[in-house]
Parts: structure tokens; C-alpha cells; sequence
């Protein structure tokens, strides 16, 4: 069985989360602490960016994750990933070059509901699924990485947002998976199954 | 791109779902847990249940039935009725909802949509509006005119039995103002009749606020939906008793949308 921590800011559902993880297999422990022995970290997407970071330290997680375990980042939990956010005044993990910028004030924000995912190149959480797969979004910042390299897909919300981030074992969606029906699942199977590795 | 969202509605009352008439006569509907996950493999973009049970046991009621529709949901829910505090949208969120409706609870207390905004993030926070129309003049309300003259829509608490005095387009913009994330918007005068969304209604709102926007009351038929997306900006349609008796109801809306050229999930 594989062990996984979910890390928990505080504040919203990390229910679904979990419940979604178990049904796939895996035994997970709620944590606010980055010790023990675990083979994947998930920072869940509820919260806002300064409350996430004031709980998570980018030593604190490299410490735990190393260049090894595979971390999924949701929503929140993948902006967290950058420098910074236009959300906060805290510095992010700064593992993908780049910041979190609030969404343009042109669309509806939040940002709130199905879209598709356009693949830009192959990745760990989107194997096995195609082009124009749906997934739903919540969201009022978006990942405005330096540079494409770390982006696997996007998603077109009047402009061409980062749907998903891969940078070494690290890993981000800006959707929620497990609220996203059978493609959700599927990528959250993705996630388990590289943790089993 | 962004697709427009159909949601199913289930009114709960003591663990049972339940479907009223313009806000009265009630009947059983069947199981939620059940009716959920029928839901959430028939096609459904996210559903909202709205807590009509009025008793002191109502707490652990939702906390029992949040948790057990959320082990089975793979697909995002709303839960509303008798949010009052941040503690109440605690009690829902914590035990798996995605969102926590709030409405007489809000009017009352305005700024607790700033609080629920503050502790949980504005995605967490849908104000629900229940909006009558109200032909008695006033000053300062955001007037329209049908066949019968002018009026205004003025915002009810209670489950509709209350009139609030407030203008619904006006409430609407404080609420987002305040924290709103999403707006779920009831025309109680189409509320069971089956007769179509009040398109006035919920134009007017969806075009004064920046937040998504769910049109609520009236639904009868796909064609109702259609209408709702084509006359405004309405993010979602909401429906109840079109779907609680046919397991195919939600695709078979879905492709008559997207028939018509209206972009849904399918």
C-alpha cells in the first residue's frame, strides 16, 4: 500500500482529496508537519497563497520531497510552486521560476467551472489521456511561469492559462482532479502509481 | 473554453430529498446519497443541495449527509440552508463540500460574506438570492416593465417567506462586493411552474456583477435552458424536478445544447 501526506493549511475541504485518494488505494495521513516516511506529498488547493506559506517553508518541503517524491500540487497547492503570487507577500517554493498573477478582470473570476485541456508535451499526470479532456477549475490566480518549459497543458479561459505543471518530481494542477469526474480520477491514478515507483 | 453548467438541485428536508411547489407543498424525492451519485455519473456539471430541515438538530443532520454524498461525488457541490456563521460554513466545508450557500443568514449579517471570504476563499462563498417581484414603486430600486407595468425585484428571506426589502440587483453587487464568489439566483414568482427562468431577472444580475451566476426557478424543459444561455451571461441553470425522475435527463439536456450551439461538457 502506498503512503501518501496530505498537507492540511487549515481552512476548506481536503475531504474530497482524501476520500479520492483512498478509493484508488492509497493510505493517507492528514499531516501539519513535514516528517515521517511517506511516498508522495500532496498540497491540496484550499486557502489562500500567505496562509499556505506561512505553514509550508520551501526548506521544509525540499527537506521532506528531496528530488525524489512525487508532489501533487492543486490549484493553491501549484501556485505555491512559483516565486511568488500577486495574492500574497510571501515567497512561494520557487521550484517553477515565475509568479501567480491574479486572473484578468475581462472574464468572470473565479474562473469557475469545466474546460479542456490542451496537451503542450507528455507528462506523468496526463498519460493515457487526450487532448480536450475536461476538468474543473476554481480559481482567481493563475501560474505565470518565466518560461514554458515546466507547463505540460493549458487551458483557454479568454487567454491561454497553465493547466498543469511538471518540474522534476514535482507536479501541479491548476484544476481540481478530484473533483473532476473519471478524467480527474485518471490523473489522480497517474499520481499514485508514480508514487508506487 | 469555459462551458456553461447544468446543476442539479436537491432540496433536502430530514435526510430526505423533497420538491416544493412556489416554495410550499412538498414531496418526497427520494434518496440524496442515491440521487447524488446517479447525478454525478449521469452528466452532471455540480450540484447543490439546499438544507431545508428547521430544527435544532439540523447540524449534525448536514454534517452526516455532507460527509456521505461527498464518499460518493467526484464532481463539485454546494451546500446551503441555515448558514449562519463562519462556524456553520466550517461544518459543511470541513466535512466535503466545495461551497457553502448562504442567504437569510447574509442579508441579516452582511459581513459574515466577508468572514466565510476571509476563512474559507472567495470559491468557497455562494450567496443565494431569492428575488420576487415587487410592483409597489420605491426609490432608488433598479426598475423594469412587463406587460403589467413597472417593478422591482426585492430580495425574500425564510425560504421566500420573508420580504426583505432589499433591491436584488443592488444586493447582488454588495454581496460580490463583500465576498461573494458566485451568486445563485431564484425568481420565486417561476419557482415550480415550469414555465422558464425569469430571463429579466437573471440578466440584470449577471450582467451587474463579475462573479458566476446561477439561474434558478422555472425550469420545465431543455428549451428553458437554452433560452437562459442564449437572453444572458448566467453561468449555470439550475433545475430540480426535471431530473429527479429520468436517469438520462442530464446528457439528453446537454446535447440539446449543444445542438443549439451552446458550449456544455459532454
Amino acid at each position: 500500500m502506498v503512503r501518501l501526506a496530505l498537507f492540511d493549511y487549515g481552512a476548506g475541504n481536503i475531504f474530497s482529496l482524501r476520500n479520492s485518494l483512498e478509493r484508488r488505494g492509497a493510505e493517507v495521513d492528514v499531516v501539519t508537519r513535514l516528517e515521517g516516511e511517506y511516498s508522495g506529498l500532496l498540497l491540496p488547493g484550499v486557502g489562500s497563497f500567505d496562509t499556505a506559506m506561512g505553514r509550508l517553508s520551501a526548506g521544509a518541503v525540499s527537506g521532506f520531497a528531496g528530488d525524489a517524491m512525487p508532489v501533487l500540487g492543486i490549484c493553491l497547492g501549484m501556485e505555491v510552486f512559483l516565486d511568488g503570487s500577486d495574492e500574497g507577500t510571501e515567497a512561494g517554493l520557487g521550484v517553477v521560476p515565475g509568479r501567480a498573477v491574479r486572473l484578468p478582470d475581462t472574464m468572470k473570476v473565479p474562473h469557475m467551472g469545466w474546460n479542456t485541456l490542451r496537451m503542450r508535451r507528455p507528462g506523468t499526470l496526463l498519460d493515457g489521456l487526450e487532448d480536450g479532456a475536461w476538468v474543473y477549475f476554481v480559481h482567481s490566480y493563475m501560474a505565470r511561469p518565466r518560461n514554458d518549459s515546466a507547463v505540460t497543458a493549458v487551458s483557454d479561459y479568454g487567454i491561454e492559462l497553465p493547466a498543469v505543471l511538471e518540474r522534476g518530481n514535482y507536479m501541479g494542477t491548476q484544476f481540481h482532479p478530484e473533483k473532476s469526474g473519471e478524467i480527474g480520477g485518471r490523473i489522480l491514478d497517474n499520481f499514485v502509481r508514480e508514487c508506487k515507483r | 473554453m469555459l462551458t456553461r453548467r447544468i446543476i442539479p438541485c436537491l432540496d433536502v428536508r430530514a435526510g430526505r430529498v423533497v420538491k416544493g411547489l412556489r416554495f410550499k407543498s412538498i414531496r418526497d424525492a427520494g434518496d440524496p446519497v442515491e440521487l447524488a451519485a446517479r447525478y454525478g455519473e449521469g452528466g452532471a456539471d455540480e450540484l447543490v443541495f439546499l438544507d431545508i430541515t428547521a430544527s435544532e438538530e439540523r447540524r449534525r443532520t448536514i454534517s452526516r449527509l455532507v460527509r456521505s454524498v461527498a464518499s460518493v461525488l467526484d464532481i463539485p457541490f454546494t451546500v446551503g440552508g441555515g448558514v449562519a456563521s463562519v462556524a456553520d460554513a466550517r461544518n459543511i466545508l470541513l466535512n466535503g463540500a466545495d461551497k457553502a450557500g448562504t442567504n437569510t443568514g447574509a442579508v441579516e449579517n452582511p459581513s459574515l460574506i466577508t468572514s466565510l471570504m476571509e476563512t474559507f476563499g472567495r470559491q468557497c462563498v455562494v450567496v443565494a438570492i431569492d428575488a420576487k417581484k415587487n410592483r409597489t414603486m420605491l426609490p432608488d430600486r433598479t426598475v423594469f416593465s412587463d406587460g403589467r407595468g413597472p417593478f422591482w425585484y426585492e430580495v425574500h428571506t425564510y425560504g421566500g417567506k420573508r420580504a426583505a426589502g432589499l433591491d436584488a440587483v443592488q444586493w447582488a453587487r454588495e454581496a460580490v462586493r463583500r465576498g461573494a464568489g458566485e451568486i445563485l439566483l431564484t425568481s420565486i414568482d417561476s419557482d415550480g411552474t415550469k414555465r422558464g427562468y425569469d430571463t429579466i431577472l437573471t440578466g440584470a444580475v449577471a450582467d451587474a456583477v463579475s462573479v458566476p451566476v446561477i439561474a434558478s426557478g422555472g425550469c420545465g424543459e431543455p428549451l428553458h435552458m437554452a433560452r437562459v444561455f442564449e437572453e444572458t451571461v448566467a453561468s449555470a441553470a439550475l433545475a430540480a424536478s426535471i431530473f429527479h425522475y429520468d436517469e438520462r435527463a442530464i446528457w439528453g439536456v446537454k446535447e440539446f445544447l449543444d445542438g443549439r450551439g451552446i458550449p456544455v461538457r459532454l
